[in-house]
């Protein structure tokens, strides 16, 4: 371990890191521009310059390897000086050169108030500027609906060059000219074909890349911020959320590294304006066919027509993709309450029984695993739409070498090099029965891992799959002492939880095939649906529907009262993502109008139908329900999973079909209500559709 | 002066054949073989033991660079590359090596990478070098017609040469950049480290030589290094290609020994300056990226590295630009520093931005539309630029201004008094001093 005296003190450093990391750790700070943690260096701002005793030169502390510093000639560790006349001298320098070319419109720039140039100009810049030549414009580019750029601000640091090309794997993003006309642009000023594109904004030092939905809406100190998890897929992100008033006004990452490490999707970022619009904010009751808004005690009574004194079995409830844990576990223990075993919080239909285990449904290898990966094979899934962060780690280890990928399903463009191996259930066993290439390349690999897409469990054949897929996990060696390399990848927020806690159907009861061939026979008196949008609501018959929910989607047209709930962003819940890690989400703002927190709506319904339930808060709710499952108590921590029996699990005696497997996912702006009731995603959609491949297919 | 029989480059001005037959009979391809069977270490002992210094301009010995690279290949290739991107101002030297001795070159290709343990060569040659480029693979095909590269060879050692056309961009010629333009991509200097040596052209090991040392490499085996190191002076050995241009009467190229005064050359080779010797105003003695020299300096310079370090300009690449006394030394200066401007590849910041200020606070002075306090905050822009850049540009934009600002300050005095004491006089006309 190399040493090294920093400004005096002497520290002993790791191999391998670079100086300003060095510094860093000798809790130095040094301005920085271009540099950032995660993405290659370019060492272009020169603003991390220090002086390095007996060099030359300023020495960019960025790109220089501690390893690389030579020691004294009496074999004295190597002195660097960040605070010295020369480094000051270097760093107004830089500094000046910075700013005289770009815009002081501070007062009407998005990023004023974060601005990494705005606070480094104020602590290593000097007072005026002594250019009095005519400053440089550049042309503004488009870059589609999520960015707004005012390029005359850029500094050239090309970090969002390297993020797009090195995490998101869209090489849409470049420097193009040379000298003081140097452009960052996309050549075609089309809009950016990433799901992470929106992770520039963050990373853009300066005002040049800005949010184009946020522009101009609000300063950073009038937000409140508020730390929250992210429901847009099951990875749950880590977020902030930002609020003025009653509004949310953006949604940014939280550094996690487990899970989302900096980065979100632009789903999860640009979603906040569907909170604002169709959303229910009163209670409506369908009478003579029309719903009418209706007070809560009317929608109650209404319920406890239909409800009241009826046979549990002619009842069932459907849990949606973005309820969470407590509102499913109040939902559940209403419907026992009324003797009713129908309830099912796979909406789609997925076919995972957790009685095998909680390891036979989550993403064991947990999502920082991909890192220790060597072979992969997808099944039925396309990490990219489904999971876009997890894909971007799934990218960055495959450009680390050595990674091998294998597709089974649907042929995606996923940002990096994989070996297509087949379409459908058929490959999935040749490859189970070891007579295809692949299998060797996964017996052979240190951590193997195989990730099922949950959109094939919800084919009919889903258990086949997932017992053929266990088969070849089985014969592969992917579980093995301290790796267990089988993993189910969820994209609905609310599932595991919802597995969890049993939101399934009791003892001869209903899933969600059953229930919706029982509503459409009119054998159903009642179904509630818990935010259930994406089941068939054709097929519901005549049957009264009571949904609990945010937005006036699918549900809440077909339903017959109701009952307006809270979105993500408004209740403290609790999610467990696709590994099993519960996480809480904190209340930014609250329901709009009449809307009330989900489990509230069911404790003040139980009381309306005559069997209350028994916690009248919420934290009597979650010691409750701690009680029944101790490790949603652990958040943010992974409950060792149970061993998972493979031999069990493949052992099932369904038969698999002939169908090649299909798109989970085939609008990815679009998945949920919230996402549905979003102009700009609508807009990212549109034009996402609109225009054929992204230029990285194949 | 040098004896004619000391020469290395007999056909420099191309009166004689250029092919093989030609190079054959003044010398080249005799005693390749032999050179080779005496080892890597002996050649680079040898070049060493010459004193030969680089010859791009930055004069880093070339036997000690060429020890650089790893003794046994750890599995990767080992690359030499040769760099005939020759963009700096007034350089015209390696252009005159590949059009009529290109034979020199390839010979010393083989030989230097011969002792670096490269299989194989690339030759990057300037995007404006159409014809040059033409005779170059004219000669490399000879070469390999006749066995003496490729496999196989007559030589024993495999060894294949490439040339490379470049795009004609300037800051190609600085070797990393130079390295990413042949990898094929965008041609922005890297960071060093690791060098080259380490990890270079496509991450192997990799070596960049200017065309004239590797050009030279294959008499100094011939004849011997103690032949090379006996002519010039100590630490600055040898014979050296100068480009004459300016206001002398007969700007020329011609190869002399190290050291050599100035005027000794001018007046020898060029036919003297323009108007005599008493009508010189300043020389940039080593291609444009070097600070300029006023005449009291150059009454008995000699014409090498070390001398010209002392006085805080340079060889650099022995381009010699002559200025008699009727040059606008400001407007000379300023037109320079829009060629950095233009030049800048635009990675770095004090470069990218510093560049185009200096050009713009010059092409002021040039009108003498400027105060005086600018000159110092000028010379101050110069210092902020230099040393801070990844790559050397940043220093070669800002030695010219700062020798303009050390040498001539009087005369920016002068015309910035001029300026103010009439400002616009009737029917005076803008006149930039590059047409942008």
């Amino acid at each position: 371990m190399p040493k090294l005296v920093i400004d005096g003190t002497e520290i002993e450093v790791e191999d391998g890191i670079t100086l300003i990391q060095a510094c860093e750790e000798a809790g130095v700070e040094i301005p920085r521009f271009c540099y950032h943690e995660r993405l290659s260096i370019a060492g272009n701002c020169r603003m991390c310059l220090v002086e390095v005793v007996g060099a030359p030169k300023p020495v960019a502390s960025c790109a220089m390897g501690v390893n690389d510093l030579r020691p004294g000639r009496d074999g004295e560790p190597p002195e660097i000086r960040t605070n010295s006349e020369t480094v000051k001298k270097a760093r107004e320098g830089v500094m000046e050169f910075l700013l005289i070319n770009h815009p002081l419109d501070c007062p009407i720039c998005d990023q004023g108030g974060e601005c990494d140039l705005q606070d480094q100009a104020m602590a290593y810049g000097v007072d005026g500027s002594r250019f009095v030549e005519n400053k440089r414009a550049v042309e503004d580019k488009n870059i589609g609906p999520l960015i707004k750029t005012i390029m005359t601000r850029c500094i050239h640091c090309t970090r969002c060059v390297r993020f797009m090309t090195e995490i998101a794997g869209v090489e849409e993003l470049g420097m193009t000219g040379r000298g003081e006309d140097v452009e960052i642009t996309t050549y075609l000023e089309q809009g950016m074909m990433s799901e992470m594109s929106g992770n520039v904004i963050d990373l853009c030092p300066v005002g040049a890349l800005t949010s184009k939905p946020y522009a101009f809406a609000a300063r950073p100190w009038e937000l409140r911020k508020t730390e929250s998890i992210d429901v847009m897929d099951a990875v749950g992100s880590n977020i902030r959320v930002d609020t003025r008033g009653r509004e949310v006004m953006r949604i940014l990452p939280r550094n996690n590294d487990d899970v989302n490490e900096e980065w979100i999707s632009d789903k999860t970022r640009f979603v906040w304006d569907g909170l604002r619009t169709q959303r229910l904010d009163r209670p409506y009751v369908r009478i003579r066919g029309k719903l009418k808004p209706a007070t809560w005690n009317d929608a109650f009574a209404a319920i406890a027509r239909k409800v009241k004194g009826k046979k549990g079995a002619k009842l069932a409830a459907i849990a949606g993709d973005l309820a969470g844990a407590e509102d499913m576990y109040a939902l559940k223990d209403l419907m026992t309450r009324l003797g009713c075993a129908n309830i099912d919080c796979r909406q789609d239909g997925a076919l995972i029984d957790p009685a095998m285990g909680r390891a036979s449904y989550l993403f064991n290898s947990g999502l920082a695993g991909v890192e220790e990966a060597d072979a992969i094979l997808l099944v039925g899934c396309d990490p990219r739409r489904e999971a876009s962060v997890l894909n971007a780690r799934l990218r960055r280890r495959w450009r680390a070498g050595t990674l091998k990928v294998g597709l089974i399903g649907p042929e995606a463009d996923l940002t990096y090099q994989h070996e297509y191996i087949g379409a459908g259930p058929q490959t999935l066993s040749s490859l189970a029965s070891g007579k295809h290439a692949f299998f060797k390349t996964l017996k052979a690999a240190k951590h193997p891992m195989i990730i099922v897409g949950s959109g094939v469990l919800a084919r009919g054949d889903g258990a086949a799959i997932l017992a053929q897929a266990a088969k070849l996990a089985d014969a592969a060696g992917v579980v093995k002492r301290g790796w267990n390399g089988f993993n189910v990848l969820h994209h609905a927020a609310s599932r595991v939880a919802g597995l969890d806690i049993g939101f399934l159907p009791g003892k001869s009861g209903l899933d969600t095939a059953g229930i919706l061939k029982a509503a459409k026979a009119g054998k159903l008196d009642a179904l509630f649906l818990l935010g259930a949008d994406e089941i068939d609501m054709g097929s519901l018959g005549k049957t009264f529907v009571v949904y609990i929910g945010t937005h006036g989607d699918a549900g809440a047209h077909r339903a017959d009262v109701i009952l307006p709930a809270a979105a993500y962003t408004e209740k403290s819940s609790i999610y467990v993502n696709t590994e099993g890690r519960p996480q809480m989400t904190d209340r930014a703002v609250f329901p709009p109008g009449d809307a009330r927190e989900d489990w509230a709506i069911l404790r003040a319904l139980s009381a309306e139908l005559g069997v209350p339930l028994e916690y009248d808060s919420l934290a009597e709710l979650r010691s409750a329900m701690f009680d029944d499952h101790r490790h949603l108590a652990l958040i943010d921590e992974i409950q060792d999973g149970d061993d998972l029996d493979l031999k069990k699990l493949g052992a099932g005696s369904a038969r698999l079909g002939k169908q090649p497997f299909t798109r989970t996912i085939t609008d990815y702006y679009l998945t949920n209500p919230i996402a549905r009731a979003s102009a700009i995603m609508a807009e990212v959609s549109a034009m996402k559709t609109g225009l054929g491949k992204t230029g990285t297919d194949g | 002066m040098l004896k004619d029989e000391d020469r290395i480059f007999r056909n420099l001005y191309g009166f004689e054949d250029w092919s093989l037959k030609g190079a054959k009979k003044r010398g080249a391809w005799s005693g390749t073989k032999k050179f080779l069977q005496k080892g890597r270490d002996w050649i680079i002992d040898e070049v060493k033991a010459s004193g030969l210094r680089g010859r791009g301009g930055a004069g880093f010995p070339t036997g000690l660079k060429w020890s650089f690279m790893p003794k046994e290949s750890d599995g990767r290739p080992h690359y030499l590359v040769v760099n005939a991107d020759e963009s700096e101002p007034g350089t015209c030297k390696d252009r005159e090596i590949m059009r009529h001795d290109p034979h020199l070159l390839i010979e010393g290709c083989l030989i230097a990478s011969f002792a670096m343990g490269a299989n194989t060569a690339y030759i990057y040659i300037r995007g404006e070098f159409i014809r040059e480029r033409e005779r170059l693979q004219a000669a490399i095909d000879e070469a390999y017609d006749a066995k003496l590269i490729g496999k196989n060879n007559v030589h024993g050692y495999d060894f294949d040469l490439y040339v490379h056309h470049g795009a004609g961009a300037y800051i190609c010629g600085e070797e990393t950049a130079l390295l990413e333009s042949l990898e094929g991509k965008k041609g922005q200097p890297r960071l060093k480290p690791p060098f080259p040596a380490n990890a270079g052209l496509y991450g192997a090991p990799t070596t960049v030589n200017n065309v004239e040392s590797i050009a030279v490499a294959p008499d100094i085996l011939r004849r011997g290094a103690s032949w090379f190191s006996g002519l010039g002076r100590p630490n600055n050995t040898g014979t050296k290609l100068f480009c004459i241009s300016g206001h002398v009467n007969r700007p020329c190229n011609v190869e002399e020994e190290m050291g050599i005064t100035l005027k000794e050359l001018l007046e020898r080779h060029a036919g003297g300056v323009r108007g005599g010797w008493e009508n010189l105003l300043a020389v940039i003695p080593g291609g444009s990226s070097v600070r300029c020299l006023p005449r009291d300096s150059c009454n008995s310079l000699n014409m090498d590295f070390d001398s010209l370090a002392a006085l805080k300009s340079g060889l650099g690449t022995a381009a010699v630009i002559v200025m008699d006394k009727s040059t606008d030394i400001i407007r000379a200066i300023a037109r320079l520093s829009y060629f950095y401007k233009h030049e800048s590849c635009g990675q770095c910041t004090p470069c990218r931005e510093g560049t185009g200020w200096m050009y713009r606070v010059l092409d002021r002075m040039a009108r003498g539309e400027a105060e005086k306090r600018e000159i110092d905050m000028l010379l101050e822009v110069t210092y902020q630029v230099e040393g801070h850049t990844i790559c050397a540009l940043g220093d070669a934009a800002a030695w010219p201004v700062q020798g303009l600002i050390t040498h001539f300050r009087d005369v920016i005095e002068e015309r910035i008094d001029q300026y103010s004491a009439n400002p616009k006089p009737e029917g005076s006309v803008r006149e930039p001093a590059a047409a942008e």
